[in-house]
């Protein structure tokens, strides 16, 4: 598939009206393991609304995966409530949430290990007809698999035969986006679903998801570490530190002017071509165990600003700027009161 | 002029794989880097990157059979052609390689301590008091914290930050010539990445090692790589300096890839120019240019005939019948304005 023109009129929901669809407060999510109980995610909340998505950042062990996972019920949340369209997840018998199961797809990152090696490219995208075949609405399973192999832009009488094996790593990918349609979501949450693809094949499959959130109205969750994905898929950006979101807000005013020095120092290491090698400031501390995270904010062993009082107090998300907030004590914009004035000092500098 | 470190000249390289394929990867590569220097090598999967670092080395996966034509130079001295005694002798004392996942590469049942110091244990012996010494001494060089008890860990007990700096501890040790550093932080964390290739650049200035960066990330070689070299279906299609490569591409197709590539600076872009279609199958002969059936600006001869040498400017080439202007207007209007 080639890149398509911007469309100037095709621009993201907006967020006041676009209605939410998924809901998730308070969520825990804690791993029994040998060394000792660990905390994977500490009371994140999260909203999904229709027609946008939202890009969940962070590094190795910042609980990302899990936050998918635990939204899905697969296992279920340590803590927390996740609501689909006001129905309460937890509370549904495990009948009504299979019969659920469909408006919730994932997809994943490596799209070869995901896809079964032996069925062909239109019996996978049709799989989930058969699981809920509730689905089909009198139509022919295999018509709905071409459907959505068109979709993805897959020609069916193409690809419908081949098998997983015969398909580059972004046209594998664009099955299983193919296969995730079938069941006709209202979430897509993409886990890396493009850190593995080459840069020509990811540009695709971003443009891909992008396209499809707006046109059948998804809400689209995209975990990934990569901050130049973020920026190209999403219109709502949550950083996620050592389980906790330290920050959060449109992707384009976070981007261009982070609140917490855990997302300014995330920014300033991305390599790219034109742009001159930018200072971390991060302390030389290498990233915490997730099983003994640092004491107040977690992030306060490699923050060039921390002081006492970030590890002796956990930091609340404060207002910084429209549906922007910031869980820090230092954080590089002010603080915003409830008539919108910022009231705390800016700090002298940014790391 | 002084003797380059690695001297790659006209390298065709063809394997044999398990199940009877005869794959010609490599076609024409010619290269070179000077002491103290490092060369990017930038290119997606299947462009042949990473079978010109094993061909360097000599070594290839166990169940391929691989020839090569052409030669590779190390300080002037043929690795192809020499006696297999003096050709271990070269790469052991000479060449040293950084791997992409530490995990894989380091053995997981032997202490960290031994396998840093594998390249000189492999030479003479080291008493174990001594071998100890030497590791953390190694491990100290390359930022590892608290050395002596990690020269004593096994790899699972560190962190993938810092168990790539005991790979690249490890390749340290036997003092090599030259690095090959084959996608050294794909699997790692953006600022432990910035940690780790500030490392191999600190080490590359200080002890005039030659370092040959592969990667698929063509921003990870801006500020870091001095020349790039942009490889396409086995072939060079482009290579210069960074900066005018990167910035005036003369080749297609890395005018293309700069421009897919998704950025946190500049103006946003909500649909990202993709490559349409996919390398090519390097199991069938191809003639005329590789990336032909992809390209914007191709033409009939494209399909036929090898692209020539178009010369860009000084030490800028790039293999193409309708390379870009150098007066064009820059791809993906590279923006060199800063984050706020």
């Amino acid at each position: 598939m080639s890149a398509t023109p911007a469309d100037p009129a095709r621009s993201p929901a907006d967020p006041a009206r676009s209605p939410a669809v998924l809901r998730a407060t308070g969520l825990e999510v804690v791993h029994r393991t040998r060394s000792g109980p660990l905390h994977a995610v500490s009371g994140v909340d999260l909203t999904l609304h229709e027609r946008r998505t939202l890009a969940l950042v962070g590094e190795s062990g910042s609980g990302k995966s899990s936050i998918a996972k635990a939204l899905l019920r697969l296992p279920a949340p340590t803590a927390g409530t996740v609501t689909l369209d006001d129905t309460d997840l937890s509370a549904l018998t495990s009948r009504q949430l299979r019969a659920l199961r469909p408006r919730l797809q994932m997809v994943f990152q490596d799209p070869l290990s995901s896809l079964n090696p032996r069925r062909t490219v239109r019996d996978l995208v049709a799989e989930p007809l058969d699981a809920h075949p509730g689905l089909l609405r009198g139509r022919d399973r295999l018509a709905v698999a071409d459907e959505q192999l068109t979709a993805v832009g897959l020609p069916p009488e193409l690809f419908g035969d081949r098998r997983p094996e015969q398909l580059s790593g972004g046209q594998a990918q664009r099955v299983a986006v193919a296969r995730a349609l079938a069941a006709e979501p209202r979430v897509l949450i993409a886990d890396e679903a493009v850190s593995a693809l080459d840069v020509s094949a990811q540009a695709t499959v971003l443009n891909l998801l992008r396209r499809l959130t707006e046109e059948r109205g998804l809400a689209s969750l995209f975990i990934t570490h990569d901050l130049g994905v973020v920026r190209a898929v999403s219109d709502d950006i949550a950083v996620l530190q050592l389980g906790r979101l330290c920050e959060r807000g449109p992707t384009e005013a976070v981007l261009a002017a982070p609140a917490h020095p855990y997302t300014a120092a995330l920014l300033a290491a991305v390599p790219e071509p034109g742009r001159p090698l930018g200072d971390t400031g991060l302390l030389p501390a290498d990233p915490p165990s997730p099983l003994d995270p640092p004491s107040g904010c977690r992030f306060r062993t490699r923050c060039p600003l921390a002081d006492d009082r970030c590890a002796a107090e956990t930091p609340a998300a404060r207002p910084v700027g429209p549906g922007r907030t910031v869980a820090c004590h230092r954080p590089l914009l002010p603080v915003l009161d409830r008539a919108g004035f910022g009231s705390a000092p800016v700090p002298a500098q940014r790391p | 002029m002084t003797t380059p470190v690695l001297d790659v000249r006209s390298l065709d390289t063809v394997i044999h794989a398990p199940d009877g394929r005869r794959l010609h990867i490599l076609h024409d590569v010619s290269l070179h880097i000077d002491a103290g220097e490092c060369l990017g090598v930038v290119g997606e999967s299947g462009s042949g990157k990473s079978v010109l670092a094993r061909t360097v080395l000599g070594v290839h996966a166990r169940t391929t059979r691989a020839e090569s034509t052409g030669q590779v130079l190390l300080n002037g001295e043929d690795l192809l052609a020499a006696a297999p005694a003096r050709r271990a002798d070269l790469l052991g004392t000479g060449i040293a390689m950084v791997h992409q996942d530490p995990m894989t590469s380091l053995n997981p049942v032997v202490r960290i301590a031994d396998q840093v110091t594998e390249s000189l244990t492999n030479r003479r012996r080291l008493p174990r008091r001594e071998r100890l010494r030497t590791a953390a001494e190694l491990l100290a060089a390359v930022d590892v914290p608290d050395p002596v008890r990690r020269a004593r860990a096994y790899p699972h007990e560190l962190s993938g930050g810092l168990r790539q700096r005991v790979g690249i501890a490890a390749a340290l040790a036997g003092d090599p010539v030259l690095l090959l550093a084959d996608e050294p932080t794909t699997a790692l964390d953006v600022t432990v990445q910035r940690t780790v290739l500030d490392l191999l650049d600190r080490h590359r200035a200080t002890r005039g090692l030659a370092t040959l960066l592969i990667t698929h990330d063509i921003g990870l070689l801006y500020g870091r790589a001095r020349r790039i070299a942009v490889m396409y279906g086995g072939r060079v299609v482009e290579s210069g300096p960074t900066e005018q490569v990167t910035e005036r591409p003369a080749h297609p197709y890395t005018a293309a890839l700069l421009r897919s590539v998704p950025r946190v600076t500049g103006p946003l872009r909500r649909v990202l120019p993709a490559i349409p279609g996919s390398p090519p199958d390097l199991s069938r002969p191809l003639t005329g240019c590789p990336f032909a059936p992809r390209c914007d600006r191709a033409e009939a001869v494209c399909a036929t005939v090898a692209p020539p040498v178009h010369r860009a400017g000084p030490a800028h080439t790039a293999s193409c019948h309708f390379p870009l202007a150098a007066e064009a207007p820059r791809p993906s209007q590279t923006s060199l304005e800063r984050t706020p």
